[in-house]
């Protein structure tokens, strides 16, 4: 009882350790954040927000070139060339308009990943039709049924709207 | 028989009514609207070049309001955008100048006639500034 108590305590101890390691808090760290800081403003693309809340690329994270774009941005934007216009746009915005309506082909891959498992599954039908199912039973055979339809007949089976009213009984046929 | 006793019944009880007084005649159209006065489209437009036209506005002031407007069921009009464009210009913002045309080429939809008329009535401001078009940017395809 003790010891699977310990057991549960130490699990968890190293379960926090792990969490606090990986989380975005450790200042210093360079490594890729997997951990999305939520309290602070977060960028996006949706086209019902024009400007999202931050640029794209935070301005401490500019390169030394972008920095000195950003400083010519403050005087006329005529003395901009069309490429350090479109720089400074994909500076602060990560996809354009076009770019955010622009759908996948994923569609495609799901129809045909969907068909593909509806064929495995045949094939898997088919095998257990064959090799699991045992033979049918003789009440089904050619020869069963064509007494049973035969005495079906005989007995008048719903004459009215049924099986009987269509066999011609003068002419002893399907009507 | 019975049915010309029973209109005849009836026509004499509504003039019987009317002769009750006044108590309610309402008028023709009657509509049961609050009583507040509706904002008029000038004003409407009015209140946005003053938002936009602040001297001192920020950025956060340019982003709530660009976000805002685009929230609703219209596309602003020309004088508006300008003031919003001279708000990037304050701001040092030239992504945004950029963004808001493409916002609003989006938010037309399916009225293609609409874009090409702002940027029309636009030019000489976007001249003036110096911005770009998306498409004198080539960001308007893919």
């Amino acid at each position: 009882m003790l010891t699977s108590r310990a057991l549960i305590r130490g699990l968890q101890s190293s379960l926090w350790r792990s969490v606090c390691s990986t989380s975005a808090l450790q200042g210093s760290h360079s490594k890729v954040v997997d951990v999305i800081d939520c309290s602070v403003p977060q960028y996006n693309n949706r086209l019902d927000t024009p400007l999202p809340d931050r640029p794209f690329v935070k301005h401490d994270q500019l390169s030394a070139e972008q920095k000195k774009l950003k400083e010519k941005e403050k005087a006329s934007w005529k003395s901009l060339s069309k490429e350090e216009q479109l720089a400074l746009y994909r500076m602060t915005f990560e996809l354009t308009y076009p770019e955010m309506r622009k759908g996948s082909d994923e569609w495609k891959t799901v129809l045909g990943g969907v068909f593909f498992f509806m064929g495995f599954t045949g094939l898997l039908v088919w095998w257990q039709r064959v090799y699991v199912f045992g033979d049918v039973p003789h009440t089904l055979s050619d020869e069963w049924v064509e007494k049973q339809t035969q005495r079906m007949i005989d007995m008048r089976i719903n004459p009215v709207n049924g099986f009987a009213s269509q066999w011609d009984y003068e002419k002893k046929q399907w009507k | 028989m019975m049915f010309s006793a029973v209109v005849r019944l009836s026509a004499s009880g509504i003039r019987s009514l009317a002769r009750a007084g006044p108590s309610y005649t309402a008028p023709l159209a009657s509509r049961c609207y609050s009583h507040a006065k509706a904002e008029t489209d000038e004003e409407f437009d009015a209140r946005w070049v003053t938002y936009f036209s602040k001297p001192d506005i920020d950025a956060w002031e340019l982003k709530k309001g660009m976000n805002t407007l685009i929230g609703y069921d219209l596309v602003p009009e020309p004088k508006i955008l300008d003031s919003a464009l001279r708000a990037c210009r304050r701001l040092n913002d030239l992504a945004s100048a950029i963004r808001i045309l493409e916002a609003v080429k989006d938010k037309s939809g399916p009225h293609k006639e609409i874009y090409p008329y702002l940027i029309q009535e636009l030019k000489p401001t976007l001249q003036e500034l110096g911005i770009s078009t998306p498409e004198e940017l080539g960001i308007d395809q893919i």
